[in-house]
């Protein structure tokens, strides 16, 4: 299954190795990865997702943890949570058939941020399949996309947690979302 | 170095931050400890005071010679050793003899690649080490220059953490830490690799000011009511109980609570090899080792039992064999330190998740006596049809075995002696025939299986128990990977007792030559200098035996003797280890041992 870990990390050299070292060890393919600062000072905030069985998740938190420079891990696993990507694509585009890919932007929520004489550069965000969608869509024209880059995803819980309280319960799977429940997960989502 | 810093020294030992033998250091050296201006190199050596080290194992050279220039001030005593490994091996030596942490401490480049194997060897068998590399100067790190080599990055793997250090401002918190790291939770080793330029740069040094944060315990730590309830309940209701007891028995210090819960509940102990010595061999509840070279009651024990209780043991593969067949009709608890260790490789009903010691702290009010009377009579009977060998009283076929000098060094020494190992066929020999009954006799890479592990290991037992009679066990062909080290007894004047176990082979791999390869003795064949004239060149005096009426003679005259002494045994070429489950096999599959064994089997000697 998909696991995807939510860590605090320590903001300093050589961390990001020993993190990425235990997958590698375990022979565990990460598929994405995002690091970036956090609210706490000093620590960086990853979202990392990989595909592992289901008893994995335990071991591989219970290792994150292991790791001197790992200050809190969070095993989404299937709780209530939001997740999204940042997509850039830059595609191949005259004067001529731009206003297609306009309305394709346009139904995808998208944004234009550049725009030159050959070529267009799409920005994206949203959950991994509408970016897919996106992507799909435009590939039905051959040699249109010029350029890909994605964020990888990054994931919160839903709710009113803030990291120190995720640690605090424990963050058994499952357990802790159960005050989320009453929140529909589809009423806050962005429909695609 | 006034008054002021003195006061501080004591605060902190009021305040019990540090453990015991570290804080009396700390107050004895608080000369050492003061608040005050100091290099680098200084600062190394005040720091290792102060965490109460007073022995290292090490080999200097180009990157980390600043640092031993500053040696001198300081009230330790440097080992040099011969090899780097040798100075991890000591290291892991001292701290399995001691408990406490030990220290190497190397060059930057080969010395510091040098220490991996040691360092390795630490890692899977959870001791805490910390090691000290030089590094190139800062401003040339990176850039391939000479004897320069990323040592954090190749130890990434193998240690439990690793620091590397370019500021002499950082390095008395960083060694702090690594001392925390390397003895808090599941000990292991940790790699502090200091910059040329941090050595020889001066910082305030602040003893007190450098002490880490407070260890954090694993957040996954988990011991609660229900699960402590329905531990007590299987334990209750359970017909044919084992308690698996490893390691963590040693780590946690918890062989009284071990011992408490297998008396009141009536339930049999069977040890894995870095257990032995963590339940006593003579108690009437002890098995004896488990796993691939167990004996078959113990492993037959395990196939039938409905309840495993492991205690500080991590289900390794030389224990359970083919995980799918493995005591497939217990129930199992597991009490580990290490929330990555369970469910890892056998999924438990039960997981107690804290130290050993704390936990069946919890547990025992929870139990009451039981009869197990039934089970131990079927265990019993059990051994009956196996047995074990006595040795004591086979006739002499005129033949020498090494389980006949086992045995003897284990009746002349009373089983009092620390027993070093290396890895291999005499190793498996030890563990059956040496009856441990006390805590950290047994001295033995079991986790890497690292040969050449003996001699060193047995200079750092030595050090950290200068009062115990040590006890090299060794065979020929692990014994050439670090006989080197034998110039260090010399050179440190210690008393150490070696016996090589010479057959001419690296026997277990051609026992599993025999076994699985069709006697192909491929590269096993081994050929060995004379090891009474190897000694005699560095001025220890041995001989060799060759029948078993001469051990006792030359296990006295090794005693006797005030200086180290080699003892080279030369014992049957063909020998096996029985009884042997192959690799991949059920853990009741095991090759037994032939008819024609000359051993005969008792069930008298356990």
């Amino acid at each position: 299954m998909l696991h995807t870990f939510v860590a605090y990390v320590e903001d300093r050299p050589g961390v990001l190795t020993r993190v990425a070292s235990l997958f590698r060890r375990l022979n565990i393919n990460i598929n994405s990865l995002t690091v970036g600062r956090s609210e706490r000072p000093g620590l960086s905030r990853l979202t990392l997702v990989c595909e592992a069985s289901a008893e994995a998740g335990d071991r591989i938190r219970a290792s994150l943890f292991k790791l001197e420079n790992v200050v809190d891990v969070d095993d989404i696993a299937q709780a209530p949570s939001v997740t999204r990507e940042l997509a850039l694509i830059k595609v191949a585009a005259t004067p001529r058939n731009r206003a297609q890919i306009f309305d394709l932007a346009e139904v995808f929520r998208a944004r234009i941020v550049d725009l030159t004489s050959e070529s267009l550069m799409i920005e994206m965000t949203g959950v991994e399949s509408k970016i897919e969608g996106l992507i799909e869509v435009l590939r039905e024209d051959d040699g249109r996309i010029l350029e890909i880059c994605r964020s990888g995803k990054m994931t919160m819980r839903r709710g009113h947690h803030v990291s120190s309280v995720v640690r605090a319960m424990g963050v058994v799977e499952g357990e802790s979302a159960e005050e989320d429940e009453s929140v529909p997960e589809s009423a806050a989502d962005e429909a695609v | 170095m006034g008054h002021k810093g003195n006061a501080k020294t004591k605060a902190h030992d009021a305040n019990g931050n540090a453990a015991g033998p570290a804080a009396n250091a700390a107050d004895a050296n608080a000369h050492l400890t003061t608040p005050t201006r100091l290099t680098g190199s200084e600062i190394l050596w005040a720091t290792l005071v102060g965490e109460g080290v007073t022995d290292v194992f090490g080999y200097p050279g180009g990157a980390i010679l600043p640092a031993y220039d500053a040696l001198r001030k300081f009230p330790i005593r440097h080992v040099l050793v011969r090899h780097e490994q040798g100075a991890a091996h000591m290291a892991d030596g001292y701290a399995r003899a001691s408990g406490k942490v030990g220290v190497a401490i190397a060059t930057s480049g080969p010395g510091a690649t040098n220490l991996v194997t040691g360092i390795a060897t630490a890692m899977l068998d959870s001791i805490p080490i910390v090691c000290i590399t030089g590094n190139v100067s800062s401003k040339v790190l990176g850039t391939d220059a000479f004897q320069e080599v990323d040592i954090t990055g190749i130890t990434l793997p193998v240690t439990k953490h690793n620091i590397l250090v370019n500021k002499a401002e950082d390095l008395a918190h960083a060694l702090r830490h690594a001392f925390q790291i390397a003895r808090s939770g599941r000990p292991g080793p940790v790699l502090v690799d200091i910059t040329k330029d941090a050595q020889q740069a001066t910082a305030e040094f602040d003893f007190e000011a450098a002490k880490p944060r407070p260890y954090r315990p694993h957040p996954m730590l988990h011991v609660d009511d229900s699960g402590l309830a329905q531990a007590a309940e299987l334990i209750r209701n359970s017909k044919r109980p084992v308690i698996l007891a490893g390691h963590g028995v040693m780590e946690s210090r918890a062989m009284e609570q071990v011992r408490t819960l297998a008396e009141r509940a009536e339930i049999p102990v069977g040890l894995t090899l870095l257990g032995l010595g963590g339940f006593p061999a003579s108690h009437p509840l002890s098995l004896g080792m488990m796993g691939m070279h167990g004996e078959a009651w113990v492993n037959h024990a395990i196939q039938e039992a409905d309840l495993l209780i492991a205690c500080g043991m991590r289900f390794d593969d030389r224990v359970t064999g083919t995980l799918s067949t493995y005591a497939t009709k217990a129930k199992k608890i597991h009490i580990e330190v290490d929330p990555a260790e369970i469910n890892k490789n056998v999924k438990v009903d039960v997981a107690l998740v804290g130290d050993l010691r704390e936990v069946l702290e919890q547990l025992l009010p929870r139990i009451s006596g039981r009869d197990g009377s039934a089970w131990l009579k079927t265990i019993e009977a059990s051994k009956g049809a196996v047995a074990v060998r006595d040795i004591n009283n086979l006739p002499d076929s005129g033949h020498l075995y090494a389980a006949h000098v086992m045995h003897d060094l284990w009746r002349m020494t009373g089983g009092n002696a620390v027993i070093v190992t290396d890895v291999g066929q005499h190793q498996m020999w030890e563990a059956q025939y040496f009856h441990h009954d006390q805590p950290r006799t047994l001295i033995t890479s079991g986790g890497l299986g690292t040969m050449g592990f003996a001699l060193p290991a047995a200079i750092g037992a030595k050090f950290a128990c200068p009062e115990k009679e040590v006890w090299v066990v060794a065979g020929d062909g692990g014994f050439q990977m670090t006989a080197a080290e034998l110039a260090t007894i010399v050179q440190e004047k210690i008393k150490i007792n070696i016996a090589v176990i010479n057959n001419g082979y690296l026997g277990m791999v051609r026992q599993w030559q025999e076994f699985f390869y069709e006697r192909n003795y491929e590269a096993t064949p081994l050929m060995s200098p004379d090891f009474v004239k190897l000694a005699d060149a560095h001025g220890i005096p041995g001989r060799a035996v060759r029948k078993r009426s001469e051990v006792e003679a030359a296990v006295m005259a090794a005693r006797s003797a005030t200086g180290a002494y080699l003892l080279n045994f030369m014992v049957e070429k063909e020998d096996s280890v029985y009884p042997m489950i192959p690799a991949g096999s059920a853990l009741h599959e095991m090759i037994r041992r032939p008819d024609h064994d000359p051993l005969e089997e008792s069930a008298e000697d356990k």
